[in-house]
């Protein structure tokens, strides 16, 4: 017993106390910026190993960025990639970055599902759904509840069944041979539901996009209520992503 | 000729001409693999089938542990004629993945196998007619004994695969597990993606918790089909990601055993002090994991003297906090009591399956490429494999435990080694020209074991196949038989202790 208080002495306090306010340093791979610098565009996008750059002007789409930041580093001048973790939206296209383009990337409140900051804005109940990820994104989902992070204290939370589940979390391009697990288990979660697309190959298909092996079909059917993006995305984005999209700004 | 002049050898990482790789008829290829495979010091790293114009090329790597090289022997066949050879693995179990994923992939039967079943259901199988989602598991006809199915969705924020016990009662006497629900194609899409940069992402993406593992494998094996040589410096600085790799997913994998056993401070305290490592990793290259960090013939972030000192300090204050916990953790005897004792996989069965990596040296099997085929930094700094004997739940904790500090030590070596004075940018190489008509092994020791990637480039020198084999496919099968006349409820405890991967198994 005393040498377990003296173990919880020696560990100190974890917890990042305001989740909303905790920055990450750099060279952390958040948000990009890109200036209006006039640059070869054409190399530029040549450079981005996910098709992720779009030119005349330069876009950033990061629902297929894979923020291995070779664009910035090979054009300093033109992009810079920021410490801002907070990119989570429910607007598809607010994820593509322009130039000059400053602004937050925030969750839309017209485009929530009028059920949704009603019903769930004090508990959230999630499945996760791993099809075809690399077991990054999953583990920073992991990582979202542990004692650092601690989600688990907004009432967030992940559950072992869809029966018990508010909606459902996809990580991975959704793999041909997951794609019937993956409406089955939708299919289980009682209404009302919310789909969260965590990570760039779960919003895009990323690297994998063009693959064979790929089924995307299942995102056809349904509206997306979150975007999450990033490879794997940082615990603060999947949070305050998820606390945005419930609750509002005002936490 | 004489045995030895017929059989090839190679270092790792290194590429050879196709041309020098022989080709024996499959009577002699037999022989040799077998001859060779008798010796407990060596083992297939490495067997599959490639195009060679109209011809398959059935390649066998097999390591020798004793000398350190890699044994390179062939056999050619017909496309074609799609015909059937004998089984080895009815000689050498080891072989079962191997020979499956060629009837896969290829449609090469091969008679007497004892359970030909797919390894993945990959998207370009021959037999399409084979579906995942009916796969027909091994069941056994008897009124006292019944089923239960577990997956692909688990209960858990895991990767799917499909779990089938057979039990009677409580007790399982039977665990088959069915992976291939991960299947994204990635061997496909190396080849498919023409630019050396789009490659090692993919590299980075094949299993995202050993990013820098898979990522060092397919670096390496560029560098030698390329010709390019990184400077001291770098090997070091590799392998120090690596080795931070393994610390921060030993200390998880502790920290989860602990969920496990319900010991809430020991699974908080260990949770937290991986938090540290990969925030270390994500202050050197901008990513917790360790994604971005290795790249062909170069890095984008050198390790500074900054980097150093901020290590050195965190190591040091880890390495305390550490050892406290799993001093505590080590002797409390309500986790014991569910540590000890459970998922006995003899040295025996271990040789008998060929596990690698930490599944193999759980049970006295010492199967460790850093000290046996050193490869980056390790051939600076050697390495000293650590084995246990016991081969239970408790022995994978403890080699978790003791690696990790070992890790530890290697690490602080290293520093004194890296020589910043003349340290130089070393920029990554955006392409490189490979050795045509060639072939290349490249191992490395993540922290699950041994990981080979293989590639082989047509007279053109591009990319004509491209084989990736993770730890995961061998030790699968130390965790089903771990599993066997144990209480079915003891199933987390062991699937935890393995953590195999999913996604490296299914590509």
């Amino acid at each position: 017993m005393i040498s377990e208080i003296k173990i919880i002495a020696h560990n100190g306090k974890q917890f990042i106390s305001d989740v909303t306010k905790a920055a990450v340093p750099a060279p952390f791979r958040g948000k990009p910026e890109i200036t209006g610098t006039l640059v070869d565009e054409e190399a530029l996008a040549e450079i981005c190993p996910t098709g992720a750059i779009q030119t005349k002007p330069v876009r950033i789409d990061l629902g297929k960025c894979a923020f291995c930041g070779e664009c910035a580093l090979a054009f300093p001048a033109k992009i810079r990639f920021t410490n801002h973790h907070k990119i989570s939206t429910n607007d598809r296209n607010s994820l593509i970055i322009h130039e000059n383009d400053f602004s937050e990337i925030e969750v839309n409140p017209e485009k929530i599902k009028s059920e949704i900051r009603s019903v769930f804005n004090r508990s959230l109940k999630l499945r996760q759904v791993s099809a075809g990820g690399d077991n990054s994104a999953e583990w920073e989902l992991g990582a979202s509840g542990n004692p650092n992070f601690d989600m688990g204290r907004f009432g967030i939370e992940f559950v072992a069944s869809p029966r018990h589940a508010d909606g459902i979390v996809i990580t991975g391009p959704i793999s041909e041979n997951m794609a019937e697990a993956l409406q089955v288990c939708y299919d289980a979660v009682p209404a009302p539901k919310i789909i969260i697309l965590c990570g760039t190959d779960a919003i895009s298909g990323g690297l994998f996009a063009d693959s064979p092996a790929v089924d995307r079909s299942f995102l056809e059917k349904y509206p997306i209520d979150l975007y999450i993006p990033g490879n794997p995305p940082h615990p603060l984005t999947i949070i305050n992503g998820i606390l945005d999209l419930v609750r509002g700004k005002k936490h | 000729m004489s045995k030895e002049t017929e059989i090839v050898r190679i270092k790792n990482p290194q590429s050879i001409p196709l041309v020098e790789i022989p080709v024996m008829e499959y009577a002699d290829f037999k022989a040799k693999i077998l001859g060779l495979l008798h010796e407990d010091s060596n083992h297939c790293v490495n067997y599959f089938a490639f195009r060679q114009d109209s011809d398959l090329q059935l390649t066998a790597c097999i390591a020798d542990d004793s000398k350190g090289d890699i044994a390179l022997l062939s056999h050619k066949i017909q496309v074609q004629q799609r015909p059937t050879l004998e089984s080895l693995t009815q000689y050498h179990f080891p072989l079962h993945i191997f020979e499956r994923e060629i009837t896969e992939n290829h449609g090469i039967v091969f008679t007497g196998h004892p359970w030909s079943k797919p390894v993945r259901y990959s998207h370009d199988r021959v037999d399409q007619n084979q579906e995942i989602n009916n796969y027909p598991f091994y069941s056994i006809k008897s009124e006292e004994l019944h089923e239960v199915g577990v997956g692909p969705i688990h209960a858990g924020v895991i990767e799917p695969g499909h779990f089938r016990f057979i039990c009677n009662g409580e007790t399982v006497l039977h665990l088959e597990i069915q992976l291939g629900w991960q299947h994204r194609g990635i061997e496909n899409l190396f080849l498919q993606r023409k630019k050396l940069m789009q490659r090692n992402l993919l590299a980075e993406n094949i299993a995202g918790d050993t990013a820098v593992g898979h990522s060092l494998a397919f670096a390496q094996l560029m560098e030698s089909l390329g010709g390019i040589q990184v400077s001291t410096q770098l090997h070091l600085e590799r392998s120090i990601a690596l080795e931070l790799e393994r610390i921060a997913i030993h200390v998880g994998d502790i920290s989860a055993l602990c969920v496990d056993v319900a010991y809430n401070l020991g699974a908080s305290v260990f949770s937290v002090l991986r938090t540290g490592i990969i925030n270390f990793t994500q202050q050197w290259c901008g990513n917790r994991l360790g994604k971005s960090m290795i790249r062909t013939g170069g890095t984008h972030y050198r390790f500074t003297p900054e980097l150093k000192d901020k290590l050195l300090v965190g190591l040091e204050d880890f390495e305390k906090r550490f050892i406290e916990m799993s001093h505590y953790t080590y002797k409390l005897p309500s986790v014991e009591n569910r540590f000890d004792n459970i998922g006995i996989v003899t040295t025996k069965q271990a040789h008998l399956i060929g596990s690698v990596g930490m599944a193999a040296r759980m049970t006295n099997v010492r199967r460790d490429i850093r000290e046996t085929h050193p490869f980056a930094g390790f051939s600076v700094h050697p390495y000293e494999a650590i084995v246990l004997e016991r081969g239970d739940v408790f022995a994978r904790f403890l080699l978790r435990r003791k690696e990790l500090k070992k890790s530890i030590a290697w690490i602080r070596q290293a520093l004194k080694m890296l020589d910043f004075e003349n340290q130089v940018p070393e920029p990554p190489i955006k392409e490189i020209n490979m050795m045509p008509s060639a072939f290349a092994v490249s191992l490395t020791e993540s922290w699950r074991g041994e990981i080979c990637h293989c590639a082989v480039t047509d007279e053109n020198g591009k990319l004509a196949a491209y084989k990736i084999k993770d730890p995961s496919m061998h030790n699968w099968k130390s965790l089903e038989l771990s599993l066997r006349n144990l209480e079915i409820s003891d199933f987390p405890i062991n699937n935890r202790s393995y953590n195999l991967s999913y996604c490296g198994h299914d590509l």
